[in-house]
């Protein structure tokens, strides 16, 4: 049951980095690639329909975290608290300039909820990297299984850490350019024109960025925890997720050459999937790992709730996420093709 | 000030604040699908129109519950983390399923209405508004089974690790307080969107402008308002208190001020409570009725809260106390108004009738203050319980998060929600301004295509 739960709650934060990475990816390019109002009402109208189904990936992964792992969900919500609060205002301020910013034609009005847009969507994605990083590295878990992070100390991996240093901040920057180039390649999916050809541009120059640290950061990984590796050499066969990232970073770059968009895209999807699952793999059965004594790793068999709520989980969670995709899929058919800035939905 | 105490304020200020979003949105949904059947029965395409401007005013709305709900969402385990462990095998168990069932159901099928209306036929541009109307009462039904359960739990059992899990998942959704609840709060929904729309209209035609749609919406709000204050007061509200007196004994007690146990107790309409003296001043009180609410008889016995152990009784008692007799009062006040107009909307004479319209349209905040009363009502008279019987407030919170780390983060959500407050009014307001008939001419294209732009 543990097993089954632990990769159920990873395929919802998956699916949720997948989804609603390409829309903050777009926020982040925004100040870039929208300089005129044209471009940046199309940038906005590529994620308009869809972004807030993404986002309700996290709400439902975070609620099926909750359900699953009472234990993980009280203690890291806590013991994240600070970081978490500033997670919670910026996806406030991200959602409310979505929406509100065309709702007066006003070059101040517009400017003012495109500048939000942007800083939202930076710092959630700086903020969603750092937060894994720290999962990684573990943190101070007291005997009570609770812990309480300050925001930063001296910015050293060692006993006393703060949700910031410098590996954590590598897990930030590494979501950053992540997203940016999954947003990018978004873009060139569905904008028209001139604009598709900037966002390749940008996806082209992002991917070099990316390289760089995607391999700094697998090593920087190891020396911060390397019993990250235990998994991967009781199972060799595992070794096959890095080389499955690299061979997706490979496709991103060979198909946007090729200008297969679509082959991009999901190249840049499977990414996101095969590095979030790499760091699963290297964590499993650990939920989230104690920094100083292994003994309070919080693990799947000390997090799991009662049996008989999780049988009846499964039924209904099978359910839901069938006929969640279905109308993922009637609204993705629906909103399919590319957009443009005057008229509606292409098609 | 100590952490718990701010620990409360925290989630009592987000939540009170998150729903005065939902409470519009599911109300307006039944009304708007009520609008677009009315709509396709007669072929009138005023209703059409009618239906199309509130969706933008929904659409808004809609969103600002989305961003003030996801707080909610998280707050369990950021400030009430032990409260979220020993309870997270049950209580998580309706927060998933609301995510999984309903939200996904609502940002789908909003989408679908807003911007469909060009590429779906009627029919299927009737069903995507029905299933938004059915993803936001599913929403709030999963919402009140979690909120029933710390009411009145039931169908739990304790694991050996002191977490809480649930024993039958059928026994744990019918929980009949949940069902008595929703029907309540629901109803209580409906009432706010009433008021909302009929208080529209009456602006529409006391400045004479819109006055078509001003008749129309004046039509349904108060044909709407008063089914809803009736069921609002019986059944649903007398059922509720019934539910609370046999199971809340001292909720109760505190909700009516009545500190001596007594033989036919009396309502008190008016009075202050004064904890010291152990009574009500300048109490107005009407005999007999409530024991005859309560237990059928006027001669039943009512516990008075004197007769509970102190760190039974439910705190702050004042507040508890007025939660409760505005929340009664208003409900009184709107059943009155929306009789009157009904009366004359009957009569054909409401149209014209100045002296209506007026408090019409000045109750329109009302409802959203009663509503907010009766959760405080529900959430301080569960005091001093967390999970009632099962797990005090007081342990429940997070001890690790210190009152200047909750104090800092209370205060950065009530300076955003207050930006939110304004940006809110002045989108609305504009929106009424520019009112239905240019909503209608300007629909042909999703121009700019976001959630909240028809
Ligand atoms: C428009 C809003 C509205 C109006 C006019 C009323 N209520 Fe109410 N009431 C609610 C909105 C509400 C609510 C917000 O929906 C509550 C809070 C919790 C809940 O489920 O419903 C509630 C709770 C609630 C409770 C439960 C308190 C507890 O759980 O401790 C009782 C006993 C009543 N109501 C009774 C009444 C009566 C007798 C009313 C008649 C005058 C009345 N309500 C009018
Ligand atoms: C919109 C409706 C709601 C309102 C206005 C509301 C209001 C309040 C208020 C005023 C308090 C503070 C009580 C006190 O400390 O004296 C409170 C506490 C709380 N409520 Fe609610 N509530 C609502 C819905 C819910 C729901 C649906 C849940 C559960 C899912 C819930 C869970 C809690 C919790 C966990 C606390 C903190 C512990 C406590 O003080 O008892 N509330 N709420
Ligand atoms: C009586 C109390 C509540 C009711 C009836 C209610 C109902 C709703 C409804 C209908 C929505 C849909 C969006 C909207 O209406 O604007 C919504 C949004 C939301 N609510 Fe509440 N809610 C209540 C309190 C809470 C609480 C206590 C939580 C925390 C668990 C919560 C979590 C959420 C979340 C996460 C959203 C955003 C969902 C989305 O993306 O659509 N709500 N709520």
């Amino acid at each position: 049951m543990g097993f089954v739960w632990f990769w159920i709650v990873a395929v919802m934060i998956a699916a949720y980095v997948v989804l609603d990475g390409f829309d903050l990816g777009v926020g982040i390019l925004s100040p870039f690639l929208g300089r005129a109002e044209d471009a940046r009402r199309t940038l906005y109208r590529s994620i308009g329909p869809v972004w807030d189904g993404n986002e309700v990936w996290l709400l439902a992964g975070g609620g099926t975290l909750f359900f699953a792992f009472p234990l993980l969900y009280a203690s890291s919500f806590s013991g994240f608290y600070l970081p978490l609060m500033i997670v919670l205002w910026l996806l406030i301020m991200r959602g409310a300039s979505i929406e509100l910013r065309m709702h007066i034609d006003h070059e101040v009005w517009r400017s003012f909820f495109d500048g939000l847009f942007f800083v939202a969507s930076a710092l959630l994605a700086i903020f969603f990297g750092a937060a894994l990083a720290n999962v990684i590295r573990g943190v101070p878990l007291g005997a009570d299984n609770y812990f309480f992070l300050p925001l930063w100390t001296n910015w050293r991996v060692g006993p006393e850490p703060g949700i910031l240093d410098w590996y954590t901040v590598i897990g930030g920057v590494v979501a950053l350019v992540a997203l940016a180039t999954h947003g990018a390649l978004w873009l060139v999916l569905k904008a028209p024109g001139e604009l598709e050809a900037r966002a390749r541009n940008a996806a082209s120059a992002l991917w070099v960025a990316l390289l760089v640290v995607t391999l700094i950061s697998l090593p920087a990984t190891i020396a911060v925890r390397p019993s990250a590796l235990d998994n991967y050499e009781a199972h060799k066969i595992l070794y096959a997720i890095p080389a499955l990232v690299v061979a997706t970073l490979i496709g991103i770059l060979s198909f946007t050459k090729q200008r297969k968009p679509l082959a991009a895209f999901l190249s840049s999807c499977f990414y996101l999937v095969f590095m979030l699952v790499g760091a699963a793999v290297g964590l499993y059965p650990t939920l989230l790992p104690s920094s100083s004594d292994p003994a309070r790793n919080i693990t799947i068999a000390t997090a799991l709730a009662g049996p008989h709520s999780l049988h009846v989980g499964l039924i209904w969670w099978s359910l839901g996420l069938i006929l969640a995709l279905a109308y993922f899929i009637v609204s993705y058919r629906l909103f399919r093709g590319k957009v443009t800035a005057e008229a509606g939905y292409g098609h | 000030m100590d952490a718990l105490l701010l620990h409360r304020l925290h989630f009592a200020f987000t939540v009170t604040y998150h729903y005065l979003f939902p409470q519009l949105t599911m109300g307006l949904a039944l009304l708007m699908v009520v609008m677009k059947l009315i709509a396709f029965r007669t072929g009138n395409d005023r209703w059409n129109q009618a239906s199309r401007f509130w969706a933008k005013i929904f659409a808004i709305n809609f969103i600002l519950g989305v961003v003030t709900g996801i707080p909610m969402e998280f707050q369990f385990g950021t400030n009430w983390s032990e409260f979220a462990r020993r309870t997270g095998g049950v209580i998580g168990q309706p927060l998933a399923m609301e995510g999984v069932f309903a939200f996904f159901l609502e940002s789908t099928f909003l989408g679908l209405f807003l911007f469909g209306e060009k590429r779906l036929s009627k029919l299927a541009h009737f069903g995507a508004a029905f299933m938004v109307f059915l993803g936001s009462w599913i929403s709030g039904f999963f919402i009140i089974v979690t909120d029933a359960w710390m009411q009145h739990p039931v169908a739990y059992h304790l694991l050996p690790n002191n977490t809480y899990e649930v024993s039958s998942f059928w026994q744990f959704m019918l929980n009949p307080w949940a069902w008595i609840q929703y029907a309540h709060n629901m109803c209580g929904a409906v009432v706010t969107a009433s008021f909302v729309v009929a208080s529209t209209g009456a602006f529409y035609l006391l400045e004479k402008s819109n006055e078509e749609f001003g008749r129309l919406f004046l039509k349904i709000g108060v044909i709407a308002g008063l089914v809803s204050c009736v069921i609002q007061i019986f059944p649903t509200g007398d059922f509720h208190g019934r539910y609370v007196a046999k199971y809340q004994p001292a909720a109760i007690a505190g909700m009516e001020g009545l500190f001596r146990t007594q033989k036919g107790a009396p309502v008190v309409l008016i009075g202050q409570p004064d904890e010291n003296a152990q009574k009500i001043d300048n109490p107005v009180p009407i005999n007999d009725v409530l024991s005859f609410l309560l237990y059928g008889t006027t001669s039943a016995e009512v516990k008075g809260l004197n007769d509970f152990p102190p760190d039974q009784r439910p705190e702050p008692l004042p507040l508890l106390y007025y939660s409760y007799h505005i929340m009664a009062g208003l409900g009184t006040w709107f059943l009155l108004l929306m009789l009157v107009a009904a009366i004359m909307l009957w009569r054909g004479k409401l149209y014209s009738a100045r002296w209506i319209l007026w408090p019409i349209l000045l109750s329109f905040p009302l409802p959203y203050v009663a509503n907010a009363a009766g959760w405080m009502t529900a959430e301080i008279g569960r005091q001093p319980w967390l999970v009632y019987g099962l797990i005090r407030t007081a342990e429940g919170y997070s001890i690790h998060v210190s009152a200047g780390n909750a104090l800092f983060t209370l205060l950065g959500f009530l300076g955003m929600y207050s930006v939110l407050s304004i940006l809110w009014i002045v989108l609305v307001y504009r929106f009424i301004r520019t009112g239905p008939a240019a909503a209608a001419v300007a629909l042909p294209e999703p121009e700019p295509a976001t959630l909240t732009t028809v």
